[in-house]
């Protein structure tokens, strides 16, 4: 019977092997350093905040794996050998494969900062940060201030766990305006104002210089490299950004450049040897996509794809529009098609925001044809079946704004904002 | 879990205030309860209940007023008491022993028997009962006074707690509404414009209600001429008329989120406990066979009972045992042919546990027409059933297991794992309804909120994060899944029958060619 052995037990490898066992009757082995069990990465948070326990973070029950007779093996793999196609763990046991899954994920990005090692500074991204913050920063007489570096989805979820316990935080974003990278001017200056409503100390324009450890090698303080401030703080929090963990294969055979380089099939240039998920690298972006993708659900259609190939239908990997969603702390947020922090030279923005400054969209339109190519959505819920569909339509932007309220995805009962948006595009349109 | 449980965030100076008077209030009615005889007991009574609500009321502005607008669940499974520690324990140990000595002990709570003066607790509420209908409060007044003040103390707290959602807002006035009115104000009022009418809460529907076709009730309804005539009339048309199309356009939160009791106070003072469901495959299991099983039970119960008093020749009365019987069976055929008709395919192999069910049922009823005597069905007495019903589920399920261990099952055990009624408006719900909540096609990212605070233990995710709308009998329609949800995931809905149930293995957002060929079966 075929082996099929799967680095990583997060989404992309637990889709993978659920699939494979759908379509086949292999052996699977899923193996995992981080956890015994799969679990949802982008719920940690909720544990730090007592919303949730790491149980409830686990979308099947323990018993599934065994049902469903997928094996997990809990290892570091340090080594992969593609000739005799054997994993080393760590601990120095070996396993063989017929056909080997990297998904093995993401891992925080550092950038060499002085002291970026010490006790109390951490990412948030595998379960054992979770169990570091809990160390560090239990509570706010243990931990009375903590410093967050980097503004992106993990910083400001990051403030939002430390926030739900009466920690101090000092935010640095290196931005002079929130995720302003991705997000829309107005969007970014909402986002900005509602990070300072919630009382985070937010300082844009910032960049960490060297952080300062005590006697017994603790976080101390650290020093912003614009003005020379030193911040006293028990917690350093480094959220600039993920990249690829794939540091145990560097030195085998496989390809890799940022990421395990795959090509549209997500093989890899060895043999029975595929990457799914975030440490995946395509040769080229599918569809204005970037080449590496650290979404959770493309990391679960890229295991839904692999299955079918793993199981004798070979086909590609392709996305389809491009979607996405977050929380800044109160704010929902939820993007279809492509909306650029800046219109490109054929695009148009329009951008509508609430004057309880918690909600606004922004629609990019093609200037020239008109034709609709995406949205940001903040504080208003809408439907992903509807603007996939106006996307593959290929609607107009008239056509959107005169048929937004069918993509309303609120609860019942919310109020609508809908005629008060187009009012504001049309009297737009007549000043342009 | 390598974790050790946090400490719980302090509460403010001004939140310890709140509690201590609301504890104040508490403590006038325990020392009530060990038969303290305060002079003035309409002024007690008042500051007893005035300082249990103000205590809320301060503790919720405190607490959700200072802050944004938001979900506020920050701590829920820190603090003891929302996550089954030792004051988890002890008020479920202290709600259990109260309910024990409600239905079975009364005379502990000072009830007067045989005509004599009500002491202790009992008799503190002695000058509102007579306030608002002229006779000596009953341990069921107590009970219900105090049920209706937890539901409009902590229904206003929950109101500030959802300040930023409507529907949740609207759905707790509407509880809190039907709580005051329906459940407490009208059948006093009623009780003065006619005290021959039996106790009769108006959005009650049998079988929750399960009293209303006793021989007592009944009796007391046809002896009161027209009106009487109208409430019983107004009894059958609610469970065999409205709810079906209230049920079928709304789905089963029309009434168990929006109007009963059992659910008002589940959403209002159980609120704090709706994560301790368990979401566990085998208590689905158990919740499946067990809510059935009262069904059954109950539509049984009530046959037995309402056969035992009818007569047998037509003289008597127009509906003779024969003929109840026949309508009964006739009516339960007629459902179970429909279904099978015309649902069959949505069943999937539970068709076969429903027609083995419906079996059963069918000849439990056949054997006790044929076996049955004056006041004997099954050879055992009618009225014993009923006894066993009234004290086995209506008591001790629905009030101390139901409400006692709120703490330690969850806020509504009693309505996922006992309530007749909401196991036929969850029938109803899973086939004939419009209902639904929508996923949102491939936004979904597994973090499990929505499962965590449903309390009905229903698994959301595992339809979410497959991009699978949500149609379950259990689901009453809360909410808060579609709340919590930081992806915006979750909507309930009404809309068209079709495409309601859409069982899916690839979401939206893969490749289309993709998505058919797996999703093809």
């Amino acid at each position: 019977m075929e082996h099929i052995v799967i680095i990583g037990n997060g989404i992309s490898g637990v889709t993978a092997a659920r699939h494979i066992r759908k379509l086949s009757d292999k052996k699977i082995t899923v193996v995992s350093a981080e956890t015994d069990y799969f679990f949802s990465r982008t719920a940690l948070m909720y544990v730090y905040m007592g919303h949730m326990k790491f149980e409830h973070t686990q979308p099947y029950e323990n018993w599934f794996w065994k049902k469903n007779r997928i094996e997990l093996k809990k290892g570091y793999v340090k080594q992969v050998e593609t000739e005799s196609k054997t994993l080393h763990f760590a601990a120095g046991d070996t396993l063989k494969y017929d056909k080997l899954i990297i998904a093995t994920g993401s891992k925080p990005n550092k950038f060499g900062w002085p002291g970026q090692d010490l006790e109390g500074v951490m990412g948030m991204y595998h379960k054992q940060d979770l169990e570091s913050l809990e160390k560090y920063a239990p509570n706010n007489s243990i931990c009375k201030r903590a410093v967050i570096v980097g503004g992106g989805l993990i910083g400001i979820e990051l403030a939002e766990m430390l926030n739900s316990r009466n920690i101090p935080v000092t935010f640095l974003v290196r931005e002079d305006s929130f995720w302003n990278g991705v997000l829309p001017e107005g969007e970014s200056a909402m986002i900005n104002r509602h990070i300072k409503n919630h009382h985070i100390d937010l300082r844009l324009g910032m960049n960490l210089k060297e952080i300062k450890a005590d006697e017994n090698g603790k976080v101390k303080s650290i020093i912003i490299q614009e003005t020379g401030e030193e911040i006293d703080c028990d917690v350093v929090g480094l959220t600039a950004g993920v990249s690829p963990n794939i540091d145990f294969i560097k030195d085998s055979n496989i390809e890799t450049g940022r990421g395990v380089k795959v090509n549209r099939y997500l093989e890899t240039n060895s043999p029975d040897v595929y990457a799914i998920g975030d440490c995946a690298e395509q040769h080229e972006g599918i569809n204005g996509r970037r080449p590496i993708e650290a979404v959770w659900y493309t990391g679960r259609m890229m295991g839904e794809t692999l299955a079918q190939t793993i199981c004798g239908n070979r086909i590609q990997y392709n996305p389809g529009h491009w979607f996405n969603s977050a929380k800044f702390l109160d704010i929902e947020y939820q993007t279809y098609g492509w909306v650029f922090s800046k219109p490109r030279e054929n695009e148009r923005h329009f951008h509508w925001k609430h004057e309880d400054d918690t909600k606004c969209i922004t629609v990019c339109y093609d200037k020239n044809t008109n034709a609709f190519l995406g949205i940001n959505t903040f504080g208003i819920r809408m439907r992903h079946e509807t603007f996939d569909r106006w996307l593959t339509e290929k609607r107009d932007v008239d056509y959107v704004m005169n048929h937004l309220p069918e993509a309303n995805f609120d609860p019942e009962f919310y109020s609508y904002f809908e005629a008060e948006i187009l009012s504001v595009y049309n009297k737009q349109l007549q000043i342009v | 879990m390598a974790l050790a449980k946090p400490d719980a965030t302090d509460i403010s100076n001004k939140q310890k205030i709140a509690l201590a008077i609301g504890i104040i209030g508490l403590f006038i009615l325990t020392l009530a309860l060990f038969n303290t005889n305060f002079p003035n007991k309409g002024l007690f009574l008042t500051l007893a209940l005035g300082l249990i609500t103000l205590g809320t009321i301060i503790y919720s502005r405190d607490a959700y007023l200072t802050k944004l607008e938001g979900i506020k669940n920050d701590g829920v499974w820190f603090k003891s008491v929302s996550s089954r520690g030792i004051w988890g324990w002890i008020v479920g140990v202290i709600l259990t022993t109260f309910y024990i000595v409600l239905y079975f002990y009364p005379k502990y709570l000072g009830l007067g028997t045989n005509g004599a003066e009500n002491t202790g607790l009992i008799s503190l509420f002695d000058p509102l009962s007579n306030l608002l209908s002229g006779r000596p409060a009953s341990q069921w007044f107590v009970y219900g006074t105090l049920y209706t003040v937890a539901i409009l103390a902590f229904g206003y707290k929950f109101i500030l707690k959802y300040r930023h959602n409507r529907y949740q807002q609207l759905r707790t006035g509407s509880v809190m509404f039907f709580q005051l009115g329906f459940a407490f104000l009208i059948p006093e009022f009623m009780y003065v414009m006619n005290n021959d009418l039996p106790y009769y809460d108006l959005k009650s529907m049998w079988p929750l209600n399960y009293y209303i076709f006793d021989e007592w009730s009944v009796k007391g309804f046809l002896s009161n001429g027209n009106i009487g005539l109208a409430l019983i009339v107004f009894g059958i048309l609610s469970i065999f008329v409205i709810s079906p199309i209230l049920t079928y356009k709304y789905g089963k939160r029309w009434y168990c989120s929006w109007v009963c009791g059992c659910g008002g106070l589940a959403e209002t003072a159980g609120d704090a406990f709706r994560q301790l469901s368990s979401k566990k495959m085998s208590a689905w299991k158990l919740e499946r066979w067990l809510i059935h099983t009262v069904l059954v039970f109950s539509v049984v119960m009530t046959t037995a009972m309402i056969y035992t008093y009818l007569g047998y020749s037509k003289n008597d009365f127009w509906l003779t045992r024969g003929l109840f019987i026949a309508l009964v069976i006739g009516f339960l055929s007629i459902v179970f042919a429909g279904v099978m008709f015309f649902k069959r395919q949505e069943l999937g192999k539970d068709a076969k546990y429903g027609a083995i069910g419906f079996f059963i049922v069918i000849a439990v009823l056949l054997i006790m027409h044929f076996t049955g005597t004056t006041n004997h069905v099954f050879y055992i007495k009618g009225s014993t059933l009923r006894a066993a019903y009234g004290l086995y589920i209506g008591s001790i399920f629905s009030g101390v297991i139901g409400t006692g261990f709120y703490p330690i099952l969850g806020n509504r055990s009693w309505c996922r794992f006992g309530c007749p009624m909401a196991s036929i408006l969850g029938f109803q719900q899973r086939l004939f309804s419009k209902f639904r909540i929508t996923t949102n096609g491939g936004q979904c990212i597994s973090c499990g909120n929505c499962s965590n605070s449903c309390e009905m233990g229903i698994d959301v995710r595992h339809y979410a994060q497959k991009g699978e709308n949500i149609v379950r009998s259990s689901c009453v329609g809360c909410g808060i899944c579609s709340a919590v949800c930081p992806r915006g995931v979750l909507k309930l809905e009404n809309d068209s029958m079709e495409g309601r149930i859409n069982p899916t293995e690839i979401l939206l957002g893969n490749d289309v060619d993709l998505m058919d060929l797996v999703n093809k079966k």
